[in-house]
């Protein structure tokens, strides 16, 4: 599928790189059908080849120094492919990593916190405490990015999450989603965030690349569900010739526009944003709102088309479905981010919604 | 694969910025002077009747238009700016819209040069107001069960018939309108309707007022008894109106125009709740301005494909269904929330006259311009469902 991203046409090589992976060793029927996660190792290593895991590190931080459009494009794609290695878990925590300068290790990492309820503090003999829900992929990390509060402010710190207790959880569509706690774990290195950096920016860098990867698998669940309605036949024709089908249809073409509208959108004004102003606020809150009101949506129309097969775990579109709705959950959910984006509103009042809203 | 859809991230060029903070303060000038009350969506346009004149001087209307033809050979992101500053604002725009968004461009590429050179200009000027000449009693979605006939006579057509949900017929000066020249055929049931341009001054039309559920009259019954259209305000193909109406629909379907019929409601309950908002209210406007900030999105990007040169007809289609969906639920969503709001509230009463009145008028955003029916057909096809 070559649908919109958030790269213009002479960054899509980087984009191309990984749906050829993907395409190669991603194929969701015999994922689906591997009980064993024996495609897992593969598709890591070839992705690593490819340094897509570390795109958003710096050379000088041993990654491959993509730029940020490339980085939201391969989550897109991601998303389209129901990818289900930490593949965006391990930008975020590169990325978090650079903004203070330290080098990214190489293997698969994640973030903590990633939850905008959880803190975790960095104490004065330097030990990090506290505990993080909901961390993605964190019995598969070998390191944590973490965001820390210390007295003066924030710190970014790696950490070797053997050295944390991890209890495992899975989220709707079977991923790890792990509790992490942090009991005066001594960090590998720690360094202060840079000045203007906060919870939220970490937290709308992550509901963004959720954004991207709900748009990607939304935009399968649309093409999957035409296919579908094209070869299902009952009442002696095709259910697509049905016009309530087609109508069904059509709002799942409008859900998938519109997540793929906000979250490129989203991707756009953040690899350009210089600071987090109200504008960049708005752009990645609404993309995680959006996206994720499109999710539920799209994810019942898929099925609803699908009928009865689609809800057994033969059939792949669960892949997709599930986890378009599980990622809704992370970085904030999307009502955790209306309360946000409406308080920001109405703090601005009511004649300076337009100005916001008409910003670019 | 599925057909792809795009909303590539447009955004809008610095001459667009320049442009909005001139179009800002125009408006707020005209709101100063009385010309119109931003608060009151339910007045008649006809009472600002020199608004669309000065819009014209300022050089916003025609934007995109050849300088020949009185245009300015701007962008339509330009004009986009434009447009959705003039609907936040509640500007009387009835009297130029229609004019400036479909027919001049259809007259540009259909008319010939004496009736470009005539009406452009004065369209540019904010001199005319157009309406468009569609459905009848029994064709509305189904367009092309039209009736009324232009049947051929000397230098020109006579024509019979009724038109109906006629916006603006009362107050037009011209219409662009479908007429029967031949009856369908076996092969293509869309055959033998003709575009006509109609002079409103012509003898034998009859314009009779219809009186809609909000109070207002907007749209009308015009009838046409021998009604005579010389052979030059023929547009286009004679019989193949069917080719020209497609391509004329992105234009009209994913301008700004689609999603902010009400939202002034939306605004005044922002400065209801006021700048400390419970959690209810703060979770129901975050998830409206979320979704407004999605369709504007949406909806600049196809304008940016117009700018390209594309036919962006699923997207456009697209846009305006999610958005007019969007603009019908919007007033109730707000009166959700306002039930919350206090009582001493010093807008309430703005509030609540606006909720009324965007409540009434919710039903017909899903219905005028192409039924959600209709564009979720166009969508259907565009999948490859058709």
């Amino acid at each position: 599928m070559k649908t919109g991203n958030a790269v213009a046409e002479s960054e899509n090589i980087v984009v191309e790189t990984a749906e050829k992976i993907f395409a190669d060793l991603a194929d969701t029927q015999t994922i689906n059908r591997d009980k064993e996660g024996k495609w897992k190792a593969p598709l890591w290593q070839a992705l690593t080849e490819a340094g897509l895991p570390l795109s958003w590190v710096p050379e000088e931080f041993g990654g491959s120094g993509a730029s940020m459009a490339e980085g939201f494009g391969v989550l897109g794609a991601a998303g389209r492919f129901a990818i289900a290695v930490p593949l965006a878990e391990t930008m975020l925590a590169g990325w978090l990593l650079a903004q203070a300068r330290i080098s990214s290790p190489e293997g698969e990492m994640t973030v903590a916190p990633a939850s905008p309820r959880d803190r975790i503090t960095l104490n004065a003999d330097g030990t990090l405490s506290g505990r993080a829900r909901g961390v993605p992929f964190a019995k598969a990390a070998k390191h944590i990015a973490v965001l820390a509060n210390d007295p003066k402010g924030l710190s970014i710190a790696l950490v070797d999450a053997a050295k944390c207790r991890i209890e495992a959880g899975l989220n709707l569509g079977g991923d790890n989603s792990d509790t992490v706690t942090f009991d005066k774990v001594t960090p590998i290195t720690t360094k202060p965030a840079p000045k203007g950096f906060d919870h939220n920016a970490l937290l709308l860098m992550g509901g963004v690349a959720r954004s991207l990867q709900i748009a990607g698998a939304l935009e399968s669940l649309l093409d999957i569900s035409v296919r579908y309605s094209n070869e299902r036949v009952a009442f002696e024709k095709k259910i697509s010739k049905f016009q309530a089908v087609q109508h069904n249809l059509a709002r799942l073409a409008g859900e998938s526009a519109a997540a793929l509208a906000a979250a490129t959108s989203a991707a756009d004004a953040l690899s350009n944003a210089t600071q987090f102003s109200d504008e960049v606020f708005l752009e990645a809150a609404a993309a995680k709102i959006r996206g994720s009101e499109a999710a539920e949506k799209g994810a019942a129309i898929a099925h609803q088309v699908h009928g009865a097969i689609g809800f057994t775990s033969e059939h792949i579109l669960h892949r997709y479905s599930l986890r378009a709705l599980a990622w809704r959950d992370d970085f904030g959910s999307e009502s955790f981010w209306a309360v946000e984006l409406g308080k920001l509103v109405a703090s601005r009042g009511a004649d300076e919604l337009w100005p916001l809203v008409a910003s670019r | 694969m599925t057909a792809a859809l795009r909303f590539d991230p447009i955004r809008l060029p610095p001459e667009c910025e320049q442009l909005r903070k001139e179009v800002r303060a125009f408006l707020a000038e005209e709101i100063a002077a009385g010309t119109f009350n931003p608060h009151k969506p339910n007045r008649e346009d006809a009472d600002a009747p020199g608004f669309s004149r000065k819009v014209g001087a300022r050089g916003w209307l025609g934007m995109t238009w050849p300088k020949k033809y009185g245009g300015h050979e701007r962008s339509f992101l330009e004009r986009y700016v434009v447009t959705e500053e003039m609907r936040v604002a509640n500007a009387p725009t009835r009297r130029f819209f229609v004019a400036d968004r479909q027919s001049g461009p259809v007259l540009l590429k259909y008319a010939n040069e004496r009736i470009k050179m005539d009406i452009l200009p004065r369209i540019c000027r904010g001199e005319v107001c157009f309406g468009i000449g569609m459905s009848e009693p029994n064709s509305g979605s189904d367009l092309f069960a039209a009736k009324t006939k232009a049947t051929k006579t000397d230098g020109g057509y006579l024509i019979n018939g009724t038109k109906i949900w006629t916006s603006s017929a009362h107050i037009a000066d011209y219409l662009i309108a479908i007429f029967r020249t031949s009856p369908s055929t076996k092969e293509n049931r869309r055959h033998g309707l003709t575009q006509f341009l109609v002079d409103m001054k012509t003898p034998g039309i009859k314009v009779n007022p219809i009186n809609q559920i909000t109070g207002q009259s907007e749209f009308n019954e015009v009838v046409f008894t021998d009604a005579f259209m010389p052979d030059d305000h023929v547009l286009g193909e004679i019989d193949g109106a069917w080719k020209q109406a497609t391509s004329e629909l992105a234009y009209e379907r994913s301008g700004p125009e689609r999603f902010l019929e009400t939202y002034y409601v939306l605004t005044e309950l922002v400065r209801a709740v006021g700048d400390k908002p419970d959690t209810r209210s703060a979770e129901g406007i975050g998830r409206l301005v979320a979704q407004l900030h999605t369709m504007r999105r949406m909806s600049v990007s196809v304008a940016g494909m117009l700018q390209a040169g594309k036919e962006p007809v699923v997207e456009a289609s697209i846009v305006k269904d999610i958005g007019t969906v969007w603009e019908q639920q919007l007033p109730h969503r707000v009166r959700d929330l306002a039930a919350f709001v206090e009582e001493n509230a010093t807008n309430r009463e703005t509030l609540e006259n606006q909720l009324s009145f965007a409540i009434k008028t919710a039903p017909k955003l899903t219905i005028q311009g192409g039924t959600t029916e209709v564009l979720r057909g166009i969508i259907a096809r565009g999948l490859g469902l058709r």
